[in-house]
């Protein structure tokens, strides 16, 4: 008797599932008339255009100055978050960049769209400017660095960097772009807080090109290749 | 005209596509803060607040460089200070502003100790970040007081 039941219950299963299978590779009237009712031309514009807007690396769309709130950081449920000024209300006719803030500070501190103090009290200080730019030869072949002091000067006092992390000395800083990257030398700022370094913003510093007849230097074992 | 079967492999990929689509959303979404902003957690989350969050770009727009990291002492360091309210009231770091005359003062707890619970100390967006640490995930912040 259970058996029965058992082997009628499966039927019952099997039919249901087969109506739905049914149902589901039945044309759907509607679609299918608004579909191929168009010509066909028209039909594969249609798709090509669906093509590309579709996201296929699933890469999230970023807005690079969002609102505390939305930021990530900074937590939607305290009331106070929501009292923080927007970055982009604070942003409105600054220069811009392509990295970092989208904001080219230096920029906005020479043309003037900034005034911030250099004294904490007092609006009237001017900062001390040097103006002095250092240009330091790169073994490689991207362009040389030119290192200028007046923006920094402009930000920064001369016991920012001298003498802890730059030694004031011709010849007596080592710098390569793996240091600078995880945060020594250029890097104690430039990635963190200044412009950082991606590939867009190479040029800011490699902004001296080589000479005419510069060669790249033969590496040790060219030099001593018995071969050559 | 499509087949019964390529139609119904099309119902499959679109489902398929649906499901991706909705995995993708359902999933943690990255910090988009702005560059520069410091979370700042050396003692908030054991003290049961949470983490301060310093916007870089806010105090630049009113301030150089040089006066919280030369006159203020502060070190070119995310954390790096070990500020906590006692120095704050003191009248150093963050306190020589926001004291009620330069700036707003400290009584406004949480428009400085904003960030998500359990956001360790770091420099958002910062190159360091992005070359070699893993994306950071939000410790459970009472397990941490536990330990």
């Amino acid at each position: 008797m259970e058996r029965k039941n058992i082997r009628i219950s499966s039927l019952a299963a099997a039919f249901v599932l087969s109506i739905g299978a049914v149902w589901s590779t039945q044309p759907h009237a509607n679609n299918e008339s608004s579909v191929f009712s168009d010509s066909g031309v028209m039909m594969v514009a249609a798709d090509v255009s669906t093509a590309n807007i579709f996201n296929r690396n699933l890469k999230k769309v970023k807005d690079p100055n969002a609102a505390p709130p939305e930021d990530g950081i900074h937590d939607p449920e305290n009331p106070g978050t929501h009292v923080l000024q927007p970055p982009k209300e604070a942003y409105v006719g600054l220069p811009t960049t392509a990295f970092g803030n989208h904001i080219d500070w230096v920029k906005a501190l020479d043309d003037g769209a900034l005034k911030p103090r250099w004294e904490r009290t007092d609006p009237t200080a001017e900062p001390f400017v040097m103006d002095l730019d250092i240009v330091r030869p790169v073994k490689a072949s991207v362009p040389d660095v030119v290192f200028p002091h007046r923006q920094h000067t402009e930000w920064l006092a001369c016991s920012n960097c001298h003498p802890a992390i730059f030694i004031p000395q011709k010849g007596a800083n080592q710098i390569n772009m793996s240091a600078i990257l995880l945060g020594q030398k250029c890097g104690v700022c430039h990635g963190k807080v200044s412009f950082p370094i991606t590939t867009k913003s190479c040029r800011k510093c490699h902004s001296k090109p080589k000479p005419a007849d510069w060669k790249p230097p033969l590496s040790e074992a060219t030099l001593k290749n018995p071969w050559r | 005209m499509i087949s019964h079967a390529g139609r119904r492999l099309t119902g499959r990929v679109a489902v398929f596509g649906v499901v991706v689509w909705l995995v993708a959303f359902a999933m943690p979404q990255p910090a988009q803060a702005e560059y520069a902003d410091v979370v700042i957690n050396n003692y908030a989350d054991a003290a049961g607040m949470r983490p301060a969050v310093f916007p870089h770009w806010f105090h630049r727009i009113r301030f150089r460089c040089k006066v919280c990291h030369a006159d203020l002492g502060f070190k070119f360091k995310a954390g790096g200070n070990k500020i906590n309210m006692a120095k704050i009231i003191e009248g150093k770091f963050c306190g020589a502003c926001h004291n009620g005359e330069v700036a707003w003062s400290v009584e406004n707890c949480d428009m400085c100790h904003s960030g998500v619970p359990g956001t360790p100390t770091h420099f958002h967006g910062s190159t360091v970040q992005r070359l070699v640490a893993p994306p950071y995930k939000a410790l459970d912040a009472t397990k941490r007081v536990k330990q």
